[in-house]
């Protein structure tokens, strides 16, 4: 018996929608074996993991408040990933729009209505000023991209780190943590008594209207061309190193608004704790989504879920929370093997052989 | 032996019923093919006739749905290129396959077994001499393959074959890329091979040189064979054309115009070669005028490339003035070329031209999405963009299910009709066009070269760069001849002969 690939013609509508869903199932059927490992009953564990993240309005708020910021790290990644701007630095770009509306939140001498407006601008200049380095290092001098993104994150976290235990240290904390920003500049609640913000619904609308911006426009047409074949790209009169730059500043500043939510709809503050790897989780959820900006939600809810749901999980059938991280690195294995299939198909052929 | 015997009488290589399907479409239906020992066998056909598969199912690169392959009338079973290897069939790509920072030695002795985990130079080169002084396949077996001239590589994938005891050896397209004189030489050594008894499958699109070289012919049509004929005197391209598309071909209707003023200029252009190599382009004084068809000859990488970058604005000059429609240049960018009249088909199709893995829409678009009415304030009217593109395709016959289909699965005739009907979507002054038919069949051939004479009719000039004498014979008004970056040759196409032009194109009159 042989297994060969072989191209496909034309990929099938309906792939595009359950390759997602088999991938995601996969990843569950072969996560199960640790669930196993661990002495739990895999349906009971896995029931406990989605009643902890979807099973009360409660968890369900947690659940998309714990989406928001990955929908933008997403969309940031699937974004420049579109035009081939490897960008791994949202996590740093994602701290750049943290900090700066934790300092503009700050600020006394504003008016208390310009706050919620100022730092989400300033958030999202930040992060495209971050994103623009390499994005000037790639296209002037071809640096690589991937390297330069991944090293300007350290560059953002130690810088970070050691404005926090100095200068822009909290004087009534005892840890390093910026002082908190004002009560006007606190993202309002969309639901009381829950945690769900403003930040939130602006996930959404934010991946609405990159969706516009890649499927609507030229210049979301011009992304997608350069992305695809940046030399016909150029021979066709399209500034390719202008896209390319352009394209990786609104990833950087997608990233940033990441770290705008969370400051200023949950901790109102930065800390060293701020963001536990959203900017590289951006990476697979983006490809879980195949760099579709709606499909970035579901993907990032997915995620979401199981960071949330794995602390029920784990009280109720003693598995251990890391589980989570493990599914989610399965899955996106899982993701790019079933993208496999879109391109080809699988035949399998049984091959007599002479004696 | 009586096995010996029989075996006279056996065709080398038959292939019977042969079947496959993709998807809905049938690339082979029931294929009868038969190959004698000592005979060229041409295979024609179109693009999409169903030869590439044939000769990929026989090369073990597809299975077959149905059919059988026999080799001296046993049946074999070739499910991938090592059984075919095994079974004696040799294929020489359209793209060569070799290691150029390897000896012309070592590229043979890739794959070999060698002699206890030792690679045995001594023998594989007294074998490559063997090869090289019976069939007139002379090779140094210490050059480097990156060294060596097309041609020469081209030589080196045939040894290749033999070395590894190939008698059966496809050969696809093997004159697109020479000059004239270089296919002279190939047709000796395939001559020689033949009356060693090895048999040949030729494939080409040039019907010139399949019937001076084959003895017997087999055409192919939607995958079916429609033709199994003897290479008669009395059987003639036209006729060969007809049995390809079914229809009768007209030859190109090139009467004689009154040239214009002058569209395109090239004043002393020159550009500068890579790190301290020969200059790409030098001194390049060239014009195109207003109803003229400009012809450029040259071996591949003379130059041309080069010379349709510059004018497309891809590259920028070192020297020299370029002029369009009596504008000088300033900025070489191709958006400006664009906005001052040039259009360009690249070389590379898929490479510089399309976007094979989105829709044909936005590779029909991509230099048109900026424009009005496509876009509006940066949006895209998409109901503009799918009338335009479905226009497009009716108007040019491309055939496809729809704008929606991934630019990547159209056929290679299909691909350049979109090309095209895009660069003609500019309603160019000047259209560069680099090697618009290398590939197509005889319908889009003729197709393309009709788009090119309508436009010299409405006043428009064409840069045609082709390493197909044949081609640049039957439409242009002149030929230019380009050697290592130099024009060599300024002829008018009327009162040259190809002979003449492979002359100065081999750099006779150079050096």
């Amino acid at each position: 018996m042989q297994l060969r690939l072989e191209t496909r013609v034309r990929t099938p509508a309906w792939m595009n929608l359950a390759l997602p869903v088999i991938a995601v199932f996969a990843t569950l059927v072969l996560c199960s074996g640790l669930i196993v490992a661990a002495g739990a009953d895999v349906l009971s564990a896995y029931g406990a993991l989605f009643q902890g993240a979807f099973g009360s309005r409660v968890n369900l708020v947690e659940t998309l408040v714990k989406a928001a910021p990955l929908v933008f790290t997403g969309l940031a990644v699937a974004v420049a990933f579109r035009a081939k701007f490897w960008n791994i630095g949202a996590e740093g770009q994602l701290l750049a729009g943290a900090m700066a509306a934790a300092f503009v939140g700050a600020r006394e001498g504003l008016p208390a209505w310009s706050l919620v407006p100022l730092m989400i601008a300033g958030g999202a200049v930040a992060g495209g000023l971050w994103a623009s380095v390499p994005a000037l290092l790639k296209v002037r001098f071809k640096v690589d991209d991937v390297v330069a993104t991944l090293m300007l994150n350290f560059v953002m976290f130690y810088g970070m780190m050691a404005l926090l235990s100095g200068p822009w240290k909290d004087s009534l904390s005892g840890y390093p943590d910026s002082p908190d920003i004002r009560m006007e500049a606190e993202f309002p609640i969309l639901l009381e008594p829950t945690r769900l913000h403003l930040g939130v619904l602006l996930a959404g609308l934010g991946a609405v209207l990159v969706w516009l911006l890649m499927t609507r426009t030229t210049f979301g047409f011009a992304i997608r061309a350069v992305g695809e074949n940046a030399r016909a790209a150029a021979h066709s009169g399209i500034p390719v190193n202008r896209v390319v730059f352009l394209t990786a500043v609104l990833s950087g500043g997608l990233a940033g608004l990441a770290g705008v939510g969370e400051v200023a709809g949950l901790h109102f503050q930065v800390m060293a704790t701020l963001s536990p790897g959203y900017g590289y989780s951006g990476i697979v959820i983006a490809m879980l989504a195949r760099l579709n900006p709606l499909g970035v939600i579901p993907s990032a809810i997915f995620f979401a879920a199981i960071a949330t749901g794995a602390e029920t999980m784990s009280r109720a059938t003693g598995v251990p929370v890391f589980l989570a991280d493990v599914i989610q690195g399965a899955s996106l294995i899982c993701m790019l093997i079933a993208l496999l299939f879109t391109q080809y198909r699988l035949r399998v052929q049984m091959v007599m052989r002479d004696a | 032996m009586q096995q010996d015997a029989s075996n006279a009488d056996l065709p080398l290589l038959s292939m019977r019923g042969i079947e496959k399907r993709f998807g809905a479409l049938l690339a082979n239906a029931s294929v009868d093919l038969e190959l004698r020992s000592g005979e060229v066998l041409g295979l024609l056909g179109e693009n999409g006739a169903g030869k590439t598969t044939l000769m990929n199912v026989l090369f073990g690169m597809y299975s077959v749905d149905a059919g059988s392959i026999h080799i001296d009338g046993r049946p074999v079973s070739i499910s991938r290129p090592a059984d075919a290897l095994t079974a004696g069939i040799g294929m020489v790509h359209q793209h060569f396959h070799l290691v150029p920072r390897h000896s012309v030695l070592e590229n043979l002795m890739v794959g070999e077994p060698g002699r206890g985990g030792r690679l045995d130079a001594a023998s594989a080169r007294r074998r490559l001499e063997d090869i090289a002084s019976r069939y007139g396949l002379e090779l140094d077996p210490k050059a480097l393959v990156g060294d060596l001239t097309v041609g020469e590589q081209q030589r080196l994938e045939i040894v290749k074959a033999l070395f590894r005891g190939a008698r059966i050896l496809i050969l696809d397209e093997p004159t697109s890329v020479l000059t004239p004189q270089q296919s002279e030489s190939l047709f000796r050594a395939i001559r020689a091979m033949a009356a060693d008894g090895v048999g040949i499958i030729f494939i080409s699109h040039k019907l010139n040189e399949v019937l001076e070289i084959t003895d017997r012919l087999t055409v192919m049509r939607r995958g079916r064979v429609v033709a199994q004929i003897d290479n008669e005197a009395g059987l003639t391209r036209q006729k060969l054309a007809e049995l390809m598309c079914g229809h009768p071909i007209l030859p190109p209707d090139k009467r004689r115009l009154e040239t214009g003023r002058t569209l395109l200029r090239l004043s002393g252009v020159g550009v500068d070669g890579d790190h301290g190599h020969r200059p790409k382009l030098s001194e390049i004084t060239l014009d195109v005028r207003a109803g003229e068809i400009v012809g450029v000859a040259g071996v591949s990488g003379n130059g041309q490339r080069e010379l349709a970058e510059v004018i497309a604005g891809v590259v920028a000059p070192s020297s020299g003035t370029i002029e369009i429609d009596g504008n000088p240049v300033l900025a070489t960018n191709p958006r400006s070329m664009q906005r001052l009249g040039v259009a360009h088909i690249p070389e590379d199709r898929m490479g510089a031209g399309l976007l094979t893995t989105l829709p044909l829409s936005d590779s029909v678009m991509l230099p048109l999405a900026h424009k009005a009415p496509f876009s509006r304030f940066g949006w895209f009217n998409r109901k503009a963009v799918r009338k335009f593109v479905l226009d497009q395709i009716k108007k040019f016959d491309i055939r496809t299910e729809g704008p929606e289909v991934r630019t990547g699965t159209l056929s290679g005739g299909n691909l350049q009709k979109a090309l095209l009907a895009r660069e003609l979507a500019l309603d160019p002054l000047v259209l560069v066009a680099a090697q618009p038919t290398r590939g197509l069949d005889v319908a889009a051939v003729e197709f393309v070269h009709n788009q090119f004479l309508k436009l010299r009719e409405v006043g428009r000039g064409v840069l045609l760069i082709s390493e197909d004498l044949e081609e640049l014979f039957a439409i242009s008004d002149r030929i230019v001849v380009m050697y290592e970056g130099h024009i060599v040759g300024n002829l008018d196409a009327s009162a040259t002969t190809p002979a003449e032009v492979g002359l100065l194109m081999a750099g006779a009159k150079a050096a």
